[in-house]
């Protein structure tokens, strides 16, 4: 087999996904670009479980804190949307290292429960201060709000292409950690965090520093499909919002730096098909996961990988 | 041929071919009408934005039948402006993020000439936004005011049904001249319920009431034994708005603190939409009063337009299906499909709808409206819509549980429910 060219690859499917901005249908179009921003955070989410081993039930409160961080900037101050992106991802990076500070001292089945403990407090609190959040109902970001640097977000191009770079930036990120030195030290850990800390990691501080790269990257996806779509909703900060990155993860292939978008790809049109036919389509969802872990524990890219070693990292 | 001073013409050349021409395309008249004929029997595609699934299932269960009965009755006296209707229903699992979703599905997808039937406050804030960016009418059925609030858009209207900030607004005036001035609100301690604290506490200071406490109740709570001791002792009326599956418990509780010497209750009726009445635990309702958008019993001096409405979508005189005397409706909120879907009628002819080009037509032609007469496109009531918020007004009901059933003892007028403007989405660009 020849030589891979990981990065390569990775940078020849941006390509078309660019190239997909041209010619696909409008519907599809405005699918993929959610599918790509949604992607982001699945990225996100995959850098602490799918490579550290952290698994976590509560990384909607990351979402939304960029979705709010964002949102809330714009709505109660005014602030200008490049501006408000910023701040929605620091209110992810701040929450990650307070959450990894408190909840890294727990492991397994503990850290699940804590970070979904978390996540609770975090939707509770959106719902509680409705005053400025409108609690369950979210509020509208306006159509005149949503120019960043001259570009009008509120159009089917201007979107699809900001989404593409959320996600180019979240996956050359992801590709850079993976393959970086800090990013093998993370599978060790995964692997067997005993022996890392033996061979003189210092593994609580890496837990910790993936898991603000996570959070904030979940940020990112958050803030940005705030702006991209004109809503911010305390729906968004809900438990199904923590599952779903990791059934997306799972599905696509845990691990991966690609895996996570192939698995929301999946799972968004598995939803959308399933929904026309059937109002179980959840259930239709449910047996394919099944299934998919039954015949495929490595997900789908997970599958490709050990046809092609080296070429998915 | 003559001409003005009288001469007569000759044939000319080309006078013949032209006169052939014309010949030609008479011959094939039929051709070309049948074309046209063709063109304008392609259905009016209706794109309903359906609670199958989630919280607001019941909900969507009754805005389905009481859709599919309205378009029944639309395309069995000839569609609109000739044309059938049809409806494209999706799941929005009552969720914003799908039901944005479904908004670009029915634009970009179904090609759908509307959309409509939303009633779930944060999926239509979440769907509006890309109705708005699609340019696709988005008729809701939701009774929030956000699109009066000026949050929404040019697209979002909603002219079947009224919004709650009027709603509450209207029932001031009879609680304090009929039940008490002194009220205790208690309320879900999350969006529903503080726009009820909100528009009730101004509405009843306005009448000289006051509200001696807010009870916020927190959205995981499943035991309100522990609030009720901090209901104020001279509390005349108890404003009550729980909803969810909650509700049976806290009535059940409340009964069983208070005992037969409760104050004046008073609640709306979403805390019981399919929920039967005369269920276990709600007892203790009994001669307590709510707010109905539509009276849930037929009432004595039923009107022909209710009983035809109430026949045609096939609920029976207690307000549940005619076909399981369970099975309860929404029958409150879902008149609304059944009055929009007769206001984009009237709206798509008025503008001589014929493609989905004409979506800005559609938008001024409601905007046009005013005065909507109560009868069989209306069976709820009279309505006044009011172009600029985009916002319905019309006649709500105060019933009072008597021997188990719902009966009507106050119907407010529609200048009860009034409010100034809040925003002019007719300045808004379309």
């Amino acid at each position: 087999m020849s030589r891979a060219h990981p990065v390569a690859l990775h940078l020849g499917f941006l390509a078309v996904l660019f190239a997909l901005g041209f010619v696909l249908p409008d519907y599809h179009h405005g699918n993929l670009a959610r599918v790509m921003v949604l992607a982001t955070y699945a990225i996100g989410y995959n850098l602490a479980f799918g490579y550290a081993g952290l698994l976590s039930l509560g990384h909607a409160m990351f979402f939304a804190a960029g979705m709010y961080g964002m949102g809330l900037a714009i709505r109660l101050f005014g602030a200008d949307p490049a501006l408000a992106m910023l701040a929605g991802l620091v209110a992810g990076l701040v929450l990650s290292l307070v959450v990894g500070a408190l909840a890294l001292r727990t492991a397994g089945v503990a850290f699940m429960i804590v970070t979904l403990m978390f996540a609770q407090a975090v939707y509770l609190t959106i719902l509680l201060a409705g005053e400025w959040t409108r609690g369950d109902e979210g509020f509208v970001i306006q159509a005149a709000e949503r120019v960043v640097l001259g570009v009008d977000l509120t159009g089917a191009m201007a979107r699809y292409f900001a989404a593409l770079g959320v996600f180019a930036v979240g996956l050359l990120a992801a590709l850079r950690l993976v393959t970086h030195p800090f990013g093998k030290a993370l599978v060790a850990i995964r692997e067997n965090e005993e022996r890392t800390r033996m061979l003189g990691y210092d593994t609580q501080r890496l837990k910790l520093g993936a898991l603000a790269v996570s959070g904030t990257l979940s940020a990112l996806a958050g803030a940005a499909y705030g702006l991209l779509f004109g809503y911010a909703g305390a729906s968004f900060a809900g438990v199904q919002y923590s599952i779903l990155p990791l059934l997306w993860v799972l599905l696509g292939g845990a691990g991966t730096a690609i895996g996570p978008f192939v698995g929301t790809l999946f799972m968004f049109y598995l939803i959308d098909l399933a929904s026309g036919v059937t109002t179980a389509y959840m259930l239709i969802a449910g047996v394919v996961l099944v299934l998919l872990t039954l015949f495929a524990p490595q997900g789908i890219v997970g599958g490709a990988r050990r046809l092609f070693p080296g070429w998915f990292p | 041929m003559t001409t003005k001073d009288g001469a007569k013409r000759g044939t000319t050349r080309r006078g013949a071919l032209a006169t052939l021409a014309g010949g030609a395309a008479a011959a094939s008249l039929p051709l070309w009408a049948r074309y046209t004929h063709a063109q304008s029997a392609e259905p009016i595609r209706i794109g309903f934005q359906v609670h199958r699934t989630g919280i607001g299932a019941a909900y969507g269960r009754w805005y389905d039948r009481t859709t599919q009965a309205v378009v029944e009755k639309i395309n069995a006296e000839g569609g609109i402006n000739g044309r059938p209707v049809e409806i494209i229903a999706e799941d929005d699992g009552t969720d914003p993020k799908r039901g944005a979703e479904v908004v670009e599905k029915f634009a970009n997808q179904h090609g759908c000439d509307i959309a409509f039937g939303t009633l779930f406050s944060h999926v239509v804030i979440g769907s509006a936004p890309r109705a708005g960016e699609l340019k696709l009418p988005y008729f809701v059925v939701s009774e929030g005011h956000h699109v009066a609030s000026g949050m929404l858009n040019r697209y979002t209207l909603q002219p079947g049904i009224t919004d709650v900030k009027s709603q509450v607004q209207a029932m001031a005036p009879y609680v304090a001249g009929n039940l008490g001035k002194k009220v205790t609100m208690i309320f879900p301690d999350f969006a529903f319920g503080h726009d009820h604290r909100d528009y009730f506490t101004d509405a009843i200071e306005a009448q000289g009431g006051q509200v001696l406490a807010h009870i916020a109740i927190p959205p995981t709570e499943t035991s309100f034994t522990k609030y009720f001791p901090k209901i104020p002792r001279d509390t005349e009326v108890l404003y009550h708005v729980m909803v969810g599956p909650a509700v049976l418990t806290f009535v059940k509780e409340l009964g069983e603190f208070f005992g037969p010497s409760a104050p004046a209750l008073f609640g709306f009726i979403d805390s019981l939409e399919a929920v039967d009445i005369a269920s276990p635990g709600l007892e203790f309702l009994e001669g307590s009063y709510f707010w109905e958008g539509n009276p849930r019993y037929a009432q004595s001096d039923q009107t022909i337009y209710d009983k035809a409405y109430r026949e045609a979508v096939g609920v029976d005189g207690n307000g549940a299906s005619v076909s399981d005397p369970k099975d309860v409706s929404t029958y409150a909120h879902m008149f609304g499909c059944w009055e929009t879907l007769y206001v984009v009628k009237a709206g798509m002819e008025a503008a001589g709808y014929q493609a989905p080009a004409d979506r800005g037509k559609l938008i001024e032609a409601v905007e046009a409206m005013t005065e909507m007469p109560e009868g069989y496109a209306h069976p709820q009531g009279a309505k006044l819509f009011n172009g600029k918020t985009h916002q319905v007004f019309g006649h709500q009901y105060i019933s009072q549980v008597k021997d188990g059933r719902l009966v009507r003892v106050h119907t407010t007028s529609i200048d009860d429910g009034a409010y100034p403007d809040e925003v002019d989405y007719t300045k808004h660009p379309l």
